[in-house]
């Protein structure tokens, strides 16, 4: 087990950490500004990706298919708003459970009924090919290095608009007091339509970036919303820090674990039972993780004040 | 009041029809309605197990799949020992008797539901509702990469369990004997609504803060009824299992979670026949809309975002009148 191997496999953690945050931010600011609990959102991250590969199959080019993507997100979003979320603010839970997983069925089947059932193949982009040397020998990804570059950006600027600029102090009062910044002018009903839609953008841009490592299919977006869910969960929900932090614990954890648990284990029994164990307990960790956390630490890492 | 109300006719005529249909589907000669009945009566007793929790606690569970697919596995792993004449761990002996598997499911659900309530319960609201999730997710993770039960590819029952003095491999028999089991949980339902203990589950979800005030714990009869809940939902999972003479980690995935949840919304949430009722009305959809269209998913969506828009009392509330507790 070389010092190569271990960059590598923290590299992929982190990259998969990026991507989960991209669709966590989306997701807590969601939940923090209107109280709502969207299940969808997985489903514009499906969004995101079919919208790349269908731009990008037809242009030739990946990035026009990566602005399709947060074009049809974020407009899929702020309709989906309109049409519906609206209508979900004042309700209990079960009710934005219920509504947003009738959403995913319409909206996984209604994807299935344009694009087939066949999944849709991305390719990387040239310039962003090959792959970079690492340090103790090996190399790796050069496009896995660029997504965790995209993830930086995009945290340092969701970081810039919500504590710099007039939106983001929108947004930042409209998770304290709803009312009262209606009662002072703000148009309460465009702030939430404007989050939304941004949620739904970032969500966009991680199904497209990941439709070039994996397929892109239906389906694919439930697995990434229920990651997202213990992203958030861990990091308490609404913070977006929280969505960050919970999102690096559980990229480095699930994949560590995946690479690390069989090894670790081998020492103590024989290779082919260690295996077995490993791969079970490693898909179990990050809901482990979850259950600890909130176990000691009820309402997540940084619990806001949702 | 309750002598002919609205609300007791409707739940009768479904309960006449759920009885009804079957019996002369057999008299028919066409089995396959038999079988859509039994899935409709094993899906209603699932939901009534989460409607416990759901409908008279409030509390929101997401996980209950694993409770179904746990009896599901007990279900199966009986079977499977018990016809290649292995053993089971901790000295128990395989048998393809339905009681006894039927105690250990609910045994297993409510030893395995203590634990998950406990953490679960020390949050609420949309923790609650993730934190289920995640326990559930965790089983389902589990079941599909542990190989010797057959992982991600299921468990087949080769010959469906028996009931003493009952051919269980019948359609009708078997309906009947779910049926039955169906209308105990039913009875159990309406058993603890109507007690001490229903009273002050009702009042844990309407105001816990009062209810310590009088010196009960919220927190102990949260935990017991989440574990009763996932006793009868586990016991559902058993039967389920015996249905199909399959199962699979399907049974434990978090859209089964969703499913129990819209059946008990699209019937009406707390009433005693609202899981009945939604069960049939999901049932007969999936049936139906699959016959005309394989896109019925699709309108499945739609159908449950209008029930949840426009139909708060879910289908009961609108064919029976508000429900009479809050």
């Amino acid at each position: 087990m070389s010092i190569a191997l271990i960059i590598e496999q923290l590299l992929n953690g982190l990259q998969l950490g990026v991507m989960l945050f991209l669709i966590a931010a989306g997701l807590t600011l969601i939940f923090g500004v209107m109280g709502l609990i969207n299940l969808a959102h997985g489903s514009l991250y499906m969004i995101g990706a079919f919208a790349c590969a269908a731009v990008a199959a037809a242009t030739g080019s990946f990035w026009l298919g990566l602005a399709a993507s947060l074009a049809a997100a974020a407009a899929a979003g702020a309709l989906m708003e309109m049409a519906i979320i609206r209508r979900l603010y004042e309700r209990d839970h079960l009710d934005q459970v219920l509504a947003t997983f009738a959403l995913i069925l319409i909206l996984s089947e209604g994807t299935r009924w344009m694009f087939g059932s066949f999944p849709l193949y991305l390719d990387i982009p040239p310039l962003l090919q090959g792959a970079v040397p690492l340090p103790g020998g090996g190399q790796y990804q050069l496009y896995r290095l660029a997504i965790i570059g995209v993830g930086i950006v995009v945290a340092v600027g969701l970081y810039l608009l919500i504590s710099r600029t007039r939106l983001g102090m929108r947004i930042r009062a409209g998770e304290s007091d709803r009312e009262m910044i209606a009662a002072l002018g703000v148009d309460i009903r465009t702030l939430y339509t404007v989050v939304f839609a941004l949620g739904a953008a970032l969500a966009g841009l991680a199904g497209a970036l990941v439709g070039a490592l994996q397929s892109v299919q239906v389906g694919m977006g439930e697995p990434a919303l229920i990651l997202a869910f213990v992203v958030i969960v861990i990091g308490g929900i609404g913070s977006i820090k929280g969505a960050l932090v919970g999102a690096i614990l559980v990229g480095v954890v699930d994949t560590m674990g995946r690479f690390l648990l069989p090894k670790l284990l081998a020492l103590t029994m024989p290779a082919s039972q260690a295996n077995l164990v490993g791969a079970a307990l490693a898909s179990m960790l990050i809901y482990i993780l979850m259950a600890l956390i909130l176990a000691l630490r009820p309402r997540g890492l940084f619990a806001g004040q949702a | 009041m309750m002598a002919l109300s609205r609300g007791t006719l409707v739940s009768a005529l479904l309960l006449v029809l759920l009885v009804a249909i079957p019996v002369a589907a057999t008299m028919a000669g066409e089995p396959f309605y038999v079988t859509l009945a039994t899935r409709i009566a094993i899906l209603a007793l699932a939901a009534v197990g989460l409607n416990i929790a759901l409908g008279l606690g409030g509390l929101v569970s997401f996980g209950h799949a694993a409770f179904f697919g746990l009896g599901g596995y007990v279900a199966g792993i009986f079977a499977t020992h018990a016809f290649n004449g292995e053993p089971l761990p901790f000295g128990l002996t395989a048998t393809t008797s339905m009681p006894v598997i039927w105690l250990s499911a609910m045994a297993l659900c409510g030893l395995v539901a203590l634990p998950i309530g406990a953490i679960s319960l020390r949050t609420s609201g949309v923790y609650f509702i993730m934190i289920t999730l995640a326990f559930a997710q965790m089983i389902y993770y589990f079941a599909v990469s542990w190989p010797s039960y057959g992982g991600e590819d299921g468990l087949s029952i080769y010959v469906r369990n028996g009931f003493p003095g009952l051919n269980t491999a019948q359609p009708l028999p078997y309906f009947l004997l779910c049926l039955g089991v169906l209308a105990a949980g039913l009875v159990l339902f309406q058993l603890i609504k109507g007690s001490r203990f229903g009273t002050a589950l009702e009042a844990s979800r309407q105001n816990p803060t009062r209810l310590a005030a009088v010196g009960i714990a919220p927190f102990a009869i949260r935990l017991v009824a989440f574990a009763v809940s996932a006793m009868v939902t586990g016991l559902a999972g058993a039967l389920f299992a015996d249905l199909n003479r399959f199962v699979s980690p399907s049974m434990l995935s978090w859209h089964m979670s969703g499913e129990l949840i819209v059946l008990i919304i699209l019937g009406g949430k707390g009433r005693l026949f609202g899981p009945l009722a939604g069960a049939m009305v999901y049932v007969l959809f999936e049936y139906a809309l699959g016959g005309i269209t394989e896109r019925w998913q699709f309108f499945l969506g739609l159908i449950l975002l209008g029930v949840v828009l426009f139909a708060r009392g879910g289908l009961l509330g609108l064919l029976a009148g508000k429900a009479r507790h809050g």
